[in-house]
């Protein structure tokens, strides 16, 4: 297995970084919340694309259905019950903006502390990843060394998530199924009953 | 160098995408922007797999596609219909 360094693909993560620090000021400064519920989908599209760069196909596949898919229905869900134009606001919002700035410019000093990415001395890539990527190309046929952890060597508990999500998403349907079925039966019932 | 030629050409299509997303006009040409947004993204991975020379990227280009396939129906029933309560799907149902 050859090391290449990832910082060759700079000329893509760049525009696309770029992009989507655009859509977020376009995000920002839009009044119509249906645009903006549409292009925080964009967002979400574009940013996956970025995570994929970064070598994280299921993380971006993750930021994908749930970012651009499923959040999309849930906004334009809440635009429903809600309105769909956003009121001018009345003050400028000086203070909540320094606190932001505040919390942004941490964070980046955060950052300062990480080692580079695709440095190969980083802890993330010396600690438990060499014996998988050793023992993979033996044991699988899988070409993404992140796929085989989740789907071979941590299965029961990829497999256990999955249960845990697949109850939720059972529990969602039964509690919005709700009551017009059960008229409707009744109705039906009831319809059935008159033609006896 | 063509892979790269086409990453650059993606690239563009996608600013000129979001750009008629932020200015258009009507609510259809902001749906038909951010479907396009979808299709580049889509097209973007697959260029992304061969560039780096891990043609399997392309299942996953198959999901953004399906993906955005949903979503541009999610956001086109929202406006035809105006909510997604189930009201409406219960007679298409039985």
């Amino acid at each position: 297995m050859t090391w290449q360094p990832a910082l060759g693909e700079e000329w893509i993560v760049l525009p696309l970084l770029t992009l989507l620090a655009c859509t977020a000021i376009i995000i920002v400064r839009m009044r119509s919340l249906f645009a903006a519920v549409m292009l925080t989908g964009a967002y979400s599209l574009l940013g996956a694309s970025w995570m994929l760069l970064l070598d994280a196909p299921d993380v971006a596949f993750t930021e994908a259905s749930v970012g651009a898919g499923l959040s999309t229905v849930l906004m334009l869900g809440t635009l429903a019950l809600t309105g769909r134009e956003a009121k001018a606001p009345r003050q400028r919002p000086l203070v909540p903006l320094l606190l932001v700035a505040l919390t942004g410019a941490a964070l980046v000093y955060g950052t300062l502390d990480m080692p580079f990415y695709g440095d190969p001395g980083a802890p993330v890539q010396r600690y438990p990843s060499p014996s998988y990527l050793e023992r993979m190309p033996g044991e699988f046929d899988v070409p993404n060394a992140v796929t085989a952890v989740l789907a071979s060597y941590r299965g029961y508990d990829t497999l256990g998530e999955t249960t845990v999500i697949f109850t939720a998403g059972i529990g969602v349907l039964l509690l919005l199924r709700g009551r017009p079925k059960r008229n409707e039966s009744a109705d039906a019932a009831s319809r059935k009953r008159d033609r006896a | 160098m063509m892979f790269a030629m086409t990453m650059v050409a993606v690239l563009v299509t996608l600013a000129l995408a979001l750009a008629r997303a932020a200015l258009g006009p009507t609510v259809f040409d902001r749906i038909l922007a951010l479907n396009m947004i979808g299709t580049k993204t889509v097209l973007l991975i697959a260029v992304i797999g061969f560039l780096t020379e891990r043609p399997d990227f392309l299942d996953l280009a198959l999901l953004y596609a399906l993906m955005n396939f949903i979503g541009v129906i999610a956001v086109l029933r929202f406006l035809k219909v105006g909510h997604f309560g189930g009201a409406e799907v219960e007679p298409s149902g039985e």
